[in-house]
């Protein structure tokens, strides 16, 4: 009993602590950077056709967890 | 006796409301008098904003031209958005907006940085020199293409002959513009000259920021100047640098204007920057849909650096 409780209270440090704007924030910048980079690089063709949908999904994800708690 | 006249037309006004719309406007809450005062903005924001957006969206899934514009318009799903990321020669033109846009954003930053370090120092007549080193970015950027032309003149170019007498070459022995390899630096060194002192002034504003104090600390600690700058000046105006990186990269990633005066993207496609690439597109072929779907890549793009770029200010806010 107290081991799941121990096991519920990590699962919940572990979601808060991730799930709080800045990391996530963190992340869709990142994509955003990677999705510009890939639209602009000389070397692949494929990635170059993944970029905007790599941009796009960075900046969806921007906009939605630029709403969430602190 | 204007402002008695005044005052009395006032009064008559007033006097020739009807009791009841009076009592109707003073009967409004202040929840309502707001909105009452930003529908007329909101109103305009929605038809020369949002509604061009939604519209282009639309069109981007479209085979509409604006020269037929009785044509039947068929519904092409993301045809567009796979021709445009599949195509090879958008893909240069992309590559070619990269080079552009790198270039000119180190090359701002480094010496814009240089001279706000230097500025700040405060030397005798730095205030016009200052002035003076502000001036290219207070002209039009028409203007600034048109005599930059003039100035890469093979035969009558100041440009030319100062290149000449630094190299001992003859100056007419090439040509910015017309050149496959010199033209992208052609228009390289433009936007340096023209926008490297708005690098220097955000970076200045970051430098006038760091109080006195820590410099008088780390002198105190014996730190020698080269420690200072690494440890203090440069950690401390970082998050300003990277406000110019990204608002240069953002600038110059839709960088029109001043391009399509130089070179208009020649020679060849050599200086065909992503918008030219847009712009002939829609108003040479004709190709509203295509052109409509790139304009979607290029703002989705423009949108997430954006992003960025108010989470970069938010951190200086906060400073």
């Amino acid at each position: 009993m107290s081991l799941d409780a121990n096991r519920s209270a990590l699962r919940r440090s572990l979601a808060d602590g991730l799930l709080r704007r800045g990391p996530l924030e963190a992340v869709a910048t990142t994509i955003i950077a990677a999705g510009v980079v890939m639209l602009m690089q000389p070397f692949s063709l494929t990635l170059y056709s993944w970029s905007f949908a790599t941009t796009l999904l960075g900046t969806v994800m921007f906009t939605i967890v630029s709403k969430v708690r602190e | 006796m204007n402002e008695l006249s005044a005052s009395s037309r006032i009064a008559y006004r007033a006097a020739m409301v009807r009791p009841g719309v009076a009592r109707r406007i003073r009967g409004l809450s202040d929840r309502t008098l707001a909105w009452l005062f930003i529908t007329p903005t909101i109103v305009l924001l929605l038809a020369i904003n949002i509604f061009p957006l939604l519209w282009t969206i639309y069109l981007s899934f479209t085979n509409y031209r604006a020269n037929r514009p009785n044509a039947p318009v068929i519904w092409l799903g993301a045809d567009w958005y796979q021709s445009i990321l599949t195509d090879p020669d958008v893909w240069a033109a992309m590559q070619v907006t990269a080079h552009f846009v790198i270039w000119t954003v180190v090359i701002e930053t480094v010496i814009g940085f240089g001279l706000a370090f230097l500025i700040d120092k405060k030397f005798r007549g730095h205030g016009i020199w200052t002035t003076i080193i502000l001036l290219p970015m207070m002209l039009s950027p028409a203007v600034v293409g048109n005599f930059w032309t003039f100035l890469y003149q093979p035969q009558i170019g100041l440009f030319n002959y100062v290149v000449a007498f630094f190299t001992g070459r003859d100056a007419s022995s090439f040509q910015m513009l017309g050149d496959v390899k010199l033209s992208p630096w052609a228009i390289v060194i433009v936007d340096v000259w023209m926008w490297t002192p708005y690098v220097m002034l955000i970076c200045l504003a970051g430098l006038r920021s760091i109080p006195d104090y820590i410099y008088e600390a780390a002198e105190v600690d014996r730190a020698s100047k080269w420690r200072q700058f690494w440890s203090i000046t440069l950690p401390m105006a970082l998050p300003f640098i990277m406000l110019a990186v990204l608002f240069r990269g953002i600038e110059n990633f839709k960088m029109f204007d001043m391009v399509n005066l130089l070179t208009g993207g020649g020679p060849g496609s050599t200086t065909e920057v992503a918008s030219i690439t847009l712009k002939r597109a829609a108003f040479e072929s004709w190709r509203t849909g295509y052109s409509s779907a790139f304009a979607i890549i290029l703002f989705v793009s423009v949108f997430g650096l954006a992003n960025i770029y108010v989470k970069a200010l938010n951190k200086v806010k906060s400073r």
